[in-house]
């Protein structure tokens, strides 16, 4: 039996991501920014200085991801997911300001879920280890900022069918099994 | 007395990584293959249909099984009837490397507060060990740290006995959840000292999937901790299912009377790992 996929596009309305369910398949389609680690601390760091933003947050989608070098021929290299945990910290006040999605991997804390829930947001999971496979539903990519924390820095991405599942939905249900 | 050029030991290290990058081990995907077989949950059976379909694009391409190329680690076994020349083992040892990473993701910082990248991925960790005749062999990991980071260890006292060590090692697999990208490949070490005991845990993590221990009551210690990881029904990225891990490999070693060191390092759905010999 296989698993029966919804297609969502961005930007994505918080109609629309408030009726999405833990456990349910997606397909994202649209304009997604890449940004990780570094990359927040210095879009936090923006925000205690009351600086502007590098991208629009309202509708948006954020992809925690460090790609691999792109081979000749790809418009990116490998791109999986990487552990949302360690962005936690650092997500509360991106939702407040319009964020609509992330997507990565692994366990969210509570007081991200209850955030989610408050602003309609949705966090998706992708298939940690899979980023070759992955890298083939982005179908263009480009940095534009922080250009010199390499790997780390904030892309522009365009996912066409890019697979996920949606792990925590906007009215506290969540798809992991917690052992 | 052999002589071997240092050089010989950076080119396979650089050759070897560089395959390895792209080639997950055919004992690993022959067990999620039988894996994919005893999933009956639709999510579950997916993740390892996507697990098997990235590693055949993978490899066809040429490019990364994952984006994160991790951190090159070698366990290094140097014949005492060896003669190196050419220069220094640990410099050819990176230099080796740099070279297989120059085309994939470079992802270590020279301090780790100051978090400068070092723009080639060395240095490498290396294990060193000498051992009996004149051969070198190398066995290599390129360790992800999604995993990496969810790894522990732990100073138990002896009568916590094989109990305790269940119960640590269970309760790291349930914290990591999905953060470590099950389906899991779990290295536990015992014994040993503080500073040794996370050795033998990464060092579990070379064996080939399958192979059990020698000894009888730690082959038996890695066939109870299956299944009892499997039934804490993490499953698959966290989505549920029998398919939390696909092996568990326990490396145990002495150690003093007042302690039973513990330690258990995850390794991930993209498990690279490759074996050199000289």
């Amino acid at each position: 039996m296989s698993v029966v996929a919804l297609e969502i596009a961005t930007p994505l309305d918080e109609e629309r991501v408030r009726a999405l369910r833990a456990g349910a398949k997606v397909l994202i389609s649209g304009r997604v920014y890449g940004a990780r680690d570094a990359a927040h601390m210095r879009m936090l760091a923006m925000l205690e200085r009351g600086e502007p933003l590098p991208i629009p947050l309202e509708g948006a989608a954020i992809y925690y991801v460090g790609p691999a070098p792109a081979k000749a021929g790809h418009a990116i290299g490998p791109a999986g997911p990487t552990t949302s945990g360690r962005m936690d910290g650092m997500t509360i006040p991106l939702l407040a300001r319009g964020l609509r999605a992330t997507i990565g991997k692994g366990y969210r804390s509570q007081e991200v879920r209850d955030a989610m829930q408050r602003c309609g947001a949705v966090y998706f999971g992708a298939v940690g280890g899979a980023a070759a496979l992955l890298a083939r539903s982005i179908v263009a990519s480009r940095v534009i900022a922080f250009d010199d924390l390499g790997t780390e820095a904030i892309y522009e991405l365009t996912f066409d069918g890019f697979p996920a599942i949606v792990v925590n939905d906007a009215q506290g249900g969540e798809a992991y099994v917690r052992g | 007395m052999r002589e071997l050029d240092v050089a010989r030991i950076a080119d396979a290290v650089a050759g070897a990584l560089e395959t390895a990058a792209s080639r997950l081990p055919e004992d690993y995907l022959r067990a999620l293959e039988t894996a994919a077989d005893r999933e009956a949950a639709p999510l579950a059976k997916d993740v390892i249909a996507t697990l098997l379909e990235n590693a055949r694009y993978a490899e066809s391409e040429a490019i990364p099984t994952c984006q994160d190329t991790g951190m090159a680690v070698l366990f290094v076994e140097l014949g005492q009837d060896v003669h190196l020349v050419g220069g220094d083992l640990n410099a050819a040892l990176d230099a080796g490397v740099r070279r297989a990473y120059g085309e994939l993701r470079k992802s270590v910082v020279a301090d780790p507060l100051l978090r400068v990248n070092t723009r080639d991925n060395t240095p490498a960790i290396v294990h060193l060990r000498m051992a009996p005749g004149d051969g070198v062999r190398i066995d290599a990991l390129m360790k992800g740290f999604g995993a990496e980071m969810m790894s522990r260890s732990g100073m138990l006292p002896p009568s916590a006995g094989i109990a305790g060590v269940k119960t640590f090692v269970l309760d790291v697999v349930r914290s990591a959840g999905p953060n470590a990208c099950p389906p899991l490949i779990v290295g536990v070490g015992i014994g040993g000292s503080f500073d040794t005991v996370g050795g033998h845990a990464k060092h579990a993590l070379v064996r080939a999937l399958g192979a059990a221990n020698d000894a009888p009551h730690l082959a038996e210690l890695e066939r109870d901790l299956l299944a009892q990881i499997n039934a804490l029904g993490v499953g698959p990225q966290g989505l549920g299912g029998v398919t939390t891990a696909l092996a568990v490999h326990v490396e145990a070693a002495p150690t003093h009377i007042a302690a039973l060191p513990v330690a258990v390092n995850l390794n991930c759905s993209a498990p690279r790992r490759v074996s050199i010999a000289l």
